[in-house]
């Protein structure tokens, strides 16, 4: 075991994929001799040569679709987008060809590639760097979406995409890349995919949360304790395809729901558990489900940027909403 | 089967000031002292806003800042070769083309602090805001240029871009739709060596930018960004170009990006000390010092004025840039729509009860 933040084990995931897979490629901007904007990829050019670690020109549809070329002719890439805002520059890609690649030759070619980018904000970035896209991929049908909520999460999730015999889109909260560091072990493990984590057991509510919600979930669970309040927090680990059976267990025993995501309210992946939850479990429920999420906003200039994220508060006033219903 | 040569294309290079100061006369006539004065004023004045605004990231008082050190020939060259009517589209560096339009040089602190306020368009003039996508811009430019053609109207756009600009499809389509209705427009390529680690050599296996023009059936030319006549003269060319009638026009300004890509980068870790040296010889506002002492174009006098204008204009715009009252945080909700829909109401008011109940926790003592 070796403390790591988050970097850290992303970077040491990779170097382990990549020694043992030769058809490993890391493709994208500035992921070579600057090892990352924020040295996920750092030394791996290094140790594994120009032609293993590329950089790129400076064309998300280009490394998407390049990416996706390579995968069909027998490599594994893992291109790097580096702001998950600037991954619409290659959604015609995604959308039409790597989501469905599968479906459109009755089974017979498919693109495996790990599709990693930095997302979401709480670091003062400038526009268009901090967003929560998660919820457009989702809706591309045929694409796995992946977010850590801390380093051992990010390693085990990461090894385990890379197996993945389907594309996945690997989005990593920035603000959680250096904030704490967890006990990561050096030698490899896959944590499973499409596998929800009870992170905490309890009784009077369920919490679901993904990303870097699941760090300021678990201070405000610490601040509810306090108050004899018992939650139990579940972590999505794999956004899509959505392992509702876990968080509807979950709701049918405690009865009582709140969903906290970065992302903006309206037609996103909390809009989807809540209304999944409600289709399997109404009859158990003993309050509406609460979704504490970002306004339905493009997301604001930094000045404003901790007005527009959730916090605490307004965590709280969910729950209170949903127990003293 | 026959073989015979049907196209022969060729790229010029411009220059008219040398890195020691001295010009070529002939093309370096036709400036008159007034437009050298205020060459040198701007120049100045760009060098030292962006050292102040600088400072002001690395003391923690903005946000992430983008240095445009080593690019002021480049941008106030060109900056001063539009009209006021013209249109120009930036990326995000180009606080030099900023000033020579007259933005207020508070808006510029504010706006790199975050605020959505200064962002706006206070003369409702032809300026777009910075564009961070990068090579986004180049394809709105078009748009906006093909709307003066279509109405008639004798304004020119034009649009900057950096050469990793070049690598995405949308500069591209930009160009293509530009050749193809002719329209009145000007490329402006700020070709600085890097885009962030990246050197021009990986994002192009062209030898100039400009020759990318040639592809899409209009004129390329490259001048050397270091030197503000040179830029000038290209760039007003390539204006009364456009508004006469005459089509696109891509400029390839070769210049040097002295400071890091941002404030939160370390240029050390992919490029030399020796690099930046070189380039320091080639800096392009001691060129232009130079050459303004040299030829006794303005006097101690008029430069130390020049210099005491510059100083006091930074420290005002610093000050009220900065002690400018914090936007409201409900200010987010007001203009994502003409009017704001009862949805966004709700939302807003959850904000303010939010926004209250926090600053009552913090009173009592309590986290929030
Ligand atoms: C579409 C898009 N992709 C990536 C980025 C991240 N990024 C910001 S600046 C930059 C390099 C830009 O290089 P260049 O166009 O040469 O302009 P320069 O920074 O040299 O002025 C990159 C990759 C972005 N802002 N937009």
């Amino acid at each position: 075991m070796t403390k790591m933040h988050m970097v850290s084990a992303l970077n040491n995931a990779l170097d382990i994929a990549m020694k043992a897979d030769d058809k490993i490629v890391i493709l994208g901007e500035d992921v070579g001799v600057d090892g990352g904007v924020f040295r996920v990829t750092e030394n791996l050019q290094k140790n594994y040569g120009e032609q293993r670690v590329i950089d790129t020109p400076l064309a998300e549809a280009g490394i998407v679709g390049c990416s996706i070329g390579m995968s069909l002719n027998g490599l594994k890439p893992i291109p790097e987008i580096q702001f998950s805002g600037f991954s619409y520059q290659a959604f015609h890609h995604i959308k039409q060809h790597m989501a469905r690649i599968r479906q459109r030759t009755n089974n017979t070619m498919s693109c495996p590639m790990v599709l990693r980018a930095p997302c979401s904000g709480g670091i003062r970035a400038l526009e268009h760097h901090s967003e929560s896209p998660e919820s457009f991929f989702i809706h591309c049908q045929g694409i796995r979406v992946i977010m850590p909520a801390g380093p051992y999460d990010a390693k085990g999730l990461m090894l385990a995409a890379i197996k993945s015999e389907d594309p996945v889109i690997f989005l990593e909260p920035k603000k959680i890349y250096r904030s704490f560091k967890e006990d990561v072990p050096e030698e490899a493990y896959e944590i499973e995919l499409d596998k929800a984590n009870v992170r905490k057991q309890g009784t009077d509510l369920t919490m679901i949360s993904w990303g870097a919600m699941t760090r300021l979930c678990e201070e405000t669970i610490e601040d509810l304790e306090k108050e004899n309040i018992s939650v139990e927090h579940i972590d999505l680990r794999t956004l899509w395809p959505l392992d509702i059976n876990t968080l509807s267990n979950s709701v049918n025993k405690t009865k009582k729901c709140i969903i906290v995501q970065e992302a903006t309210k309206s037609c996103s992946l909390s809009s989807e558990i809540s209304a999944q939850i409600n289709e399997r479990c109404v009859l158990n429920l003993e309050a509406p489900i609460q979704r504490v999420t970002s306004w339905d906003l493009p997301f604001p200039q930094f000045a404003l940027e901790n007005y527009f994220l959730p916090n605490k508060t307004r965590i709280k006033n969910a729950v209170k909403k949903v127990l003293e219903f | 089967m026959a073989q015979e040569q049907i196209g022969q294309f060729g790229i010029n290079h411009v220059s008219i000031l040398d890195k020691e100061g001295n010009v070529d006369e002939k093309l370096a006539s036709g400036f008159t002292k007034e437009q050298l004065s205020e060459m040198y004023y701007y120049m100045n004045l760009l060098r030292k806003f962006d050292e102040k605004l600088f400072n002001l990231q690395r003391s923690g008082k903005i946000g992430t800042y983008a240095q445009t050190k080593g690019q002021e020939a480049s941008e106030i060259g060109s900056g001063l070769a539009l009209s006021e009517n013209d249109w120009f589209v930036p990326s995000f560096r180009e606080l030099g083309v900023y000033l020579t339009r007259k933005v207020p040089k508070n808006l510029l602190v504010q706006a790199w602090n975050g605020d959505t306020r200064a962002l706006g368009n206070p003369n409702h003039s032809h300026n777009l805001p910075i564009s961070i996508p990068i090579g986004s811009q180049c394809i709105h430019a078009t748009g906006i240029a093909w709307a003066s053609q279509i109405k008639q109207e004798k304004d020119v756009t034009i649009v900057y871009f950096g050469e990793g600009a070049t690598s995405e499809g949308d500069f591209h389509e930009a160009m293509n739709f530009a050749g193809v209705f002719n329209l009145p427009i000007v490329f402006f390529c700020q070709r600085n060596g890097w885009s962030i680690s990246t050197p021009t050599t990986k994002e192009t296996k062209s030898e100039t930018i400009a020759q990318k023009a040639i592809a899409y059936g209009f004129k390329g030319i490259q001048v050397d960004g270091n030197d503000v006549l040179a830029v000038n003269k290209v760039t007003t060319q390539a204006i009364e170009k456009a508004r006469s009638g005459d089509g696109p026009t891509l400029i390839e300004s070769i210049t040097y990006r002295m400071g890091d890509h941002t404030t939160s980068d370390d240029s050390m870790k992919y490029r030399t000390q020796e690099e930046i040296n070189e380039w320091e010889n080639k800096d392009p506002v001691l060129r232009f010092e130079k050459y303004i002492t040299n030829n006794n174009i303005l006097n101690e006098q008029e430069k130390t004025d020049i210099h005491n204008a510059i100083e006091r204009e930074i420290q005002e715009a610093v000050e009220q840039g900065l002690s400018v009252e914090k936007p409201n945080p409900e200010q987010m909700f007001e203009d994502v729509f003409a009017q704001m829909p009862e949805m966004l109401k709700e939302q807003k008011e959850e904000l303010l009860n939010e926004i209250i109940q926090m600053s009552e926790q913090n009173n009592n003592g309590g986290n929030q």
